[in-house]
């Protein structure tokens, strides 16, 4: 009787084993590695817009503060997005001839709304409350990066579960005072963990990280 | 996600073809590179696939969201003419107007409160130092970047205004200033009415008008 299987099946048995293991291994990097990587978060990458606005001249350069536009972030659960006539407000009367600010103009003559391409979002499934956020001490940069430092905006954090629930938590590691949540200047004591534990305590933040929190 | 992790498991399982042949088995570059196959696809599924979950987009309508259902693509929609909201019937002329029997009031429609105050503050730091300067002189970073000056709130004209006239301008703009009322709600407002008669205070003020107790700060602070 021949033998059914040649000497070279051994390799082959062999690679197989061993070559299935690594291809398991490999194939979880690779969905880790595309899972975080821009291609699916965004992060880093800037949008195109209808009009190239900048934040880092608005808000860092001239100092106007995210509530001169984002108005209801405040209040609810939606930061909210200015009306053409928030930018008018100056435009009116600076850079009247700039073509960059066509669009801008044009809309306010036409009342039709500018179309701004979202930056930062995160999925429908999620309940997500600015208002809350701000009140327990969580400041714009902590999640949206250095808005203030960005010629164009991009989105500096992934928004995906593991980062909400990082900090979720260990909320200690990131809230800072309520009065400086809106500042861009900010920048973390060296005994953050004390500071936070103290916010923790007094702003009664509490670790939610039950699944109905956010998924309701 | 998971679906394309699905897909790759049913793909890799596929038996490339059936093995019952009695004689021996030759590996063929041929079936090698068919072996190989399967995890090229794989990786080609993984980068074509966008990995969205099918309730990551649902059917329903978010803040400012495009809607192909209305003609003007707008997903909020204006409020029919004459419609009141919920506790927002607007009747108390003074503290919706800043009108009393028609002409600017004199007087506020609350009591002042220091968190009155501080909330004023807080709110004219945000909406209106931009031009008319923190201590509103009316020399504001947007006035120095060539916004046509507003009058300073220490000229004799404003310190005699009555308090209905901030709130007016507020709410309706005036000359080139835009209305602030979809910005700015109307309690705060008169908080920021009470936070320029505070500042018109501060540039006219004595040192006699200071606590004794404060005067040393202040000294302190003017170096």
């Amino acid at each position: 009787m021949t033998q059914v299987f040649k000497r070279s099946a051994n390799t082959l048995s062999r690679f197989s084993i061993y070559g299935f293991a690594f291809f398991v291994i490999a194939m979880g990097a690779v969905i880790y590695a595309v899972n975080k990587s821009p291609y699916l978060t965004d992060v880093n990458v800037i949008r195109d817009q209808p009009v190239p606005f900048s934040h880092k001249h608005h808000a860092g350069e001239l100092g106007i503060d995210c509530r001169y536009c984002h108005t209801s972030v405040e209040e609810s659960s939606f930061a909210g997005l200015p009306p053409t006539a928030t930018c008018m407000t100056c435009h009116s009367r600076i850079w009247t001839n700039a073509q960059m600010l066509e669009p801008v103009r044009a809309s306010y003559r036409s009342g039709k709304s500018i179309e701004w391409t979202r930056v930062n979002a995160v999925p429908d499934f999620v309940y997500f409350n600015h208002s809350i956020h701000l009140k327990k001490g969580v400041g714009c940069p902590t999640c949206h990066g250095p808005v203030a430092e960005m010629p164009l905006t991009w989105r500096a954090n992934t928004m995906q579960m593991q980062w909400c629930i990082d900090c979720h938590r260990e909320p200690e590691r990131y809230v800072r005072p309520r009065d400086q949540v809106f500042r861009s200047d900010y920048h973390p004591p060296a005994d953050q963990l004390a500071l936070g534990r103290r916010l923790v305590k007094e702003y009664k933040i509490q670790k939610l990280t039950n699944c109905s929190t956010c998924h309701r | 996600m998971l679906r394309n992790v699905a897909g790759i498991v049913c793909v890799a399982a596929r038996p490339l073809r059936p093995l019952r042949s009695s004689r021996p088995l030759r590996f063929s570059r041929r079936f090698l590179s068919r072996a190989l196959a399967p995890g090229a696809a794989v990786v080609c599924a993984l980068l074509l696939g966008a990995c969205r979950q099918d309730m990551q987009v649902q059917p329903k309508i978010l803040p400012l969201a495009e809607s192909q259902f209305f003609e003007d693509g707008r997903s909020a929609r204006p409020v029919v003419a004459g419609t009141v909201a919920r506790g927002q019937l607007r009747t108390d002329e003074l503290l919706f107007t800043g009108k009393s029997n028609g002409a600017d009031a004199v007087q506020f429609p609350f009591a002042i409160t220091r968190q009155d105050l501080e909330r004023g503050r807080e709110r004219y730091n945000i909406y209106c130092s931009l031009c008319h300067g923190a201590s509103g002189d009316g020399q504001g970073m947007i006035v120095q970047r060539g916004f046509p000056p507003p009058p300073s709130y220490h000229i004799d004209r404003l310190r005699q205004a009555p308090a209905g006239h901030f709130f007016d301008v507020i709410t309706n703009g005036y000359g080139t200033m835009f209305s602030y009322a979809s910005r700015v709600n109307p309690q705060d407002r008169w908080r920021i009415v009470a936070y320029i008669r505070a500042l018109q205070l501060s540039q006219n003020g004595a040192l006699a008008d200071v606590p004794v107790a404060e005067r040393q700060t202040l000294a302190g602070g003017a170096q």
